[in-house]
């Protein structure tokens, strides 16, 4: 039985030019109990879609027309107010953003309650036990304390499963997942699938999931429908979209997908092998960090210590990945070896000069050779600097060349990660994710650094952006001779770019080695479980 | 703000938007706001106007503002006396009119000293930190401790009556928000991606703080000023209604309605119409103070 039936759904947003439509004509149906996903990237209409249904359009936003079927029911054309007898018992939605879905100011319990005060549920102890009984079932441990917590003593997975709890808690027929968790770590996201699955299978629900991922869509999705610029490119069962795209553009994002990397990226054989002035180099290595340690002081409680005793080393020309979730210390790694922060123990060497101590004037040359790239090119680049001065910054600060040559080599740089010469002139404002991670990328390169830490670099970003920026990075490693270390909790993406891999959780290097053997042979257990976290994983470790 | 009203009409079909979702939504908010700011543009046309009576006075009021008609006093509001006359016979109107240079310059000076001020020591104390920022917040709350009207009198009794000190008195009142609202910002803008950026490109405190830390702090400032401006007209007015800002006969607004009080039961216009022109000027003031703000963020 179908339980929602889309046709010819098209939408239009309100611009300064008039309207314009964005969603041109979108058909699918939802069976019971069936998953389907809607796939594409940023701009492609997909979450439009699915808040038409609800109508949940942001303001501006107008269905033009079409028809939406829910079971039996025509709910094309309703109003906002008929439309709130649906959203709940009828169509369940999580959305994006755990962080900022959830009010600061009320407790949990409150806030599953909600749903259900709002639909009828007049008895507050018997609401306060459905709340704890929902809770329980998205897989929260102690729901008796939970309900009486704020969404901020709760972590991003949990507070995840407290918006499932509140879409499932009036049994709706249908959920809408918009991009569930595309803001949680790699482990968490798997677990957070699961839980959809689960509730799929065992209670029938239909769940209609958003995503740019195609691996995750594939993983969890009986049928895909596949987006592009607000029209289906394809639909069809996952497995024989998977093993016969007919698309082009589903081809492309099937390629990007990096669940479905094949190959590794194998460490080139040693300097002496190929390399006369490697072999002259004593110390083949660009970074050594040994011992390192860092402990930040938590109001209230004993210090925190973020790294423990974490030693790697990195050969010069290669790319290492330091891979773990949220909270592992990677990060903070990455900024002790760009000397953001003063490690409290152990040492850090580049290229064979200690830097441990660096201070003043001397820290000041050290980033020179080492250059950092953030995770979120939303907020590292000044917003009312033009790119062509954001990127010439760095030859700026150190003096190199005159203002012309400056600016010339900024707009070679711009060439050379591939944006066109049009956005010298503009501000970040007007550039999107991908592209500001390139500016960033231009950035880090204008002073010939040797080394580059990529902190999340990608990670915000779309898979066919994703793919794009990896493949730029990848070139310029070959062309530029760099070192890169990349800091992910996606060992997809890690797979992609890196050849020797460490393994961090909770402050430790659990595991370290080749990309390759790691994951043909992993040890430590959580190397195992970040691993079976690869949505569409393929091959099986050994 | 515009950027974003560009980057939502950006065209998806020459280059694929990668923001997340919600940043990819195009928003209707520019549109709503330019069809609801009716009171934004009167707000500017009464602050010009006020400007322009500081600027050419004679323009709109021709005639000594200082010497009357004793034959024509205490006439009511009429179509050769647009606001009435006073007790000398002098047309009250004119005064208003010849009175802005005093107000809006007082305004000017007052705002000028505690922008300037104010934005030095919170840059200061924001960029630094540590003991500086202590100690100088510390005089700062002293500041704000002191009631503004206390402040600005015993500054004035220092400095001697007039035009001039009533401002400073009026501008050094306005020191601690400046500072206060500074210093945020600027420990806000610094503890931003992009400035740790700027400062692993090579950058130097000086550079980072000139580039990057100020230019991105003063937009709030900027609407702040605005605000104090109006305040500060309303300041210089109370200075000069208590006696302690220009000497009669200048056509200071604080004065012109100080001077009508006596006559409140007969002559409303006295103090009514000038006072109304005072609060028309703030209000203008701080409602294109509200949009500086609103566009901030």
């Amino acid at each position: 039985m179908t339980v929602l039936a889309v046709d010819d759904l098209r939408v239009s947003y309100a611009t300064r030019e008039g309207r314009r439509e964005v969603v041109h004509g979108v058909s699918f149906e939802i069976a019971e109990g069936e998953a389907l996903a809607l796939v594409g990237e940023s701009g492609s209409g997909k979450s439009t879609t699915a808040h038409a249904l609800l109508g949940l359009l942001p303001a501006g936003g107008r269905v033009e027309g079409g028809a939406v079927r829910l079971g039996d029911l025509d709910i094309s054309g309703w109003s906002d107010r008929a439309l709130r007898g649906i959203r709940g018992p009828e169509i369940g939605l999580v959305p994006q953003d755990p962080v900022t879905s959830l009010d600061p100011v009320r407790t949990i319990g409150a806030q599953v309650e909600e749903v259900l005060r709002l639909h009828g549920h007049r008895d507050r102890r018997s609401r306060r036990a459905r709340a704890i009984e929902l809770l329980e079932r998205v897989g929260i441990d102690d729901p008796d304390l939970r309900v009486r917590q704020y969404p901020h003593e709760l972590s991003g997975g949990m507070r995840q499963r407290v918006l499932i709890a509140s879409a499932i808690a009036l049994r709706p027929r249908l959920l809408i997942a918009d991009e569930p968790t595309s803001a949680l770590d790699a482990t968490v996201q798997r677990k957070v699938l699961d839980l959809l699955d689960e509730l799929r299978r065992e209670e029938g629900t239909s769940i209609l999931l958003v995503t740019h991922d195609l691996g995750v869509a594939a993983d969890r999705a009986q049928r895909l429908v596949v987006l592009k610029d607000g029209r289906i490119v394809e639909q069809g069962e996952s497995a024989q979209v998977l093993a016969a795209p007919s698309d082009g553009y589903t081809k492309q994002l099937l390629a990007d997908a990096p669940a479905f990397t094949t190959g590794f990226r194998r460490p080139e054989a040693p300097p002496f092998l190929r390399d006369a002035a490697g072999v002259a180099a004593e110390n083949p290595f660009a970074i050594t960090a040994t011992g390192l340690v860092k402990e930040f002081a938590v109001a209230g409680r004993e210090r925190f210590r973020a790294v423990d005793d974490v030693s790697f080393r990195v050969r010069r020309g290669t790319t290492h990945a330091l891979v773990g979730e949220s909270g592992s210390g990677k990060t903070t790694t990455a900024r002790l070896v760009t000397r953001f922060h003063q490690p409290d123990a152990g040492a850090i060497e580049i290229d064979g000069e200690d830097v441990t101590e660096l201070s003043g004037q001397r820290l000041r040359a050290l980033r020179r050779r080492i250059q950092l790239v953030y995770q979120n090119p939303f907020a590292s680049l000044d917003p009312r600097q033009q790119i062509v001065d954001i990127v010439a910054e760095p030859l700026q600060n150190f003096g190199v060349g005159s203002r012309a040559e400056r600016r010339e080599r900024s707009l070679a740089l711009l060439d050379r990660v591939s944006l066109p010469s049009d956005v010298a002139r503009r501000t970040p404002g007007e550039l999107s994710g991908g592209q500001r991670q390139r500016v960033a990328i231009a950035r880090a390169l204008a002073i010939d650094p040797e080394i580059v830490v990529l902190d999340e670099a990608v990670s915000a970003l779309d898979v066919t952006v994703q793919a794009r920026i990896l493949e730029l990075l990848t070139s310029l490693q070959s062309e530029l001779g760099l070192t890169y270390l990349f800091i992910s909790h996606d060992l997809a993406v890690v797979r992609r770019i890196s050849h020797t891999v460490s393994v961090m959780r909770r402050g430790h290097i659990v595991e370290e080695g080749n990309t390759e053997d790691l994951f043909h042979d992993p040890q430590h257990e959580y190397t195992r479980e970040l691993l079976a976290a690869v949505p569409g994983r393929t091959e099986q470790p050994a | 703000m515009t950027v974003a009203a560009i980057a939502a009409s950006a065209d998806p079909a020459v280059e694929p938007p990668q923001q997340d979702a919600t940043a990819s939504v195009p928003s209707s908010r520019p549109r709503r706001l330019g069809a609801r700011q009716w009171d934004l543009y009167l707000a500017v046309a009464v602050i010009a106007l006020a400007v322009l009576w500081a600027v050419i006075p004679g323009a709109f009021a021709p005639g000594d503002p200082l010497t009357g008609t004793p034959a024509d006093k205490l006439l009511p509001p009429s179509a050769a006396h647009w606001f009435g006359t006073d007790t000398l016979g002098r047309d009250l109107f004119g005064r208003v009119v010849h009175g802005a240079v005093h107000s809006l310059s007082g305004a000017l000076i007052a705002v000028t000293l505690g922008l300037a001020l104010g934005t030095i020591l919170g840059a200061i104390a924001g960029a630094i930190g540590g003991v500086v920022d202590d100690i100088l917040m510390r005089v700062v709350d002293v500041l704000l401790a002191i009631p503004g009207l206390l402040l600005s009198l015993s500054v004035i009794i220092l400095l001697g009556f007039g035009t001039v000190n009533a401002a400073i008195a009026v501008g050094l009142g306005s020191v601690a928000a400046f500072a206060r609202l500074m210093r945020s910002e600027v420990a806000r803008v610094r503890r931003s991606e992009y400035v740790e950026a700027a400062y692993g490109s090579g950058g130097t405190f000086v550079t980072v703080l000139r580039r990057h830390v100020l230019p991105n702090s003063l937009t709030p400032i900027v609407a702040l000023a605005a605000l104090q401006f109006g305040t500060a007209i309303l300041a210089i007015s109370t200075l000069g209604f208590l006696g302690y800002g220009a000497p009669p006969p200048t056509p200071e607004w604080g004065l012109l309605i100080a001077e009508g009080r006596n006559y409140t039961a007969t002559a409303w216009w006295l103090t009514a119409l000038p006072g109304l022109v005072v609060v028309a000027v703030v209000l203008s003031a701080n409602r294109i103070s509200h949009r500086i703000g609103r566009r901030s963020r």
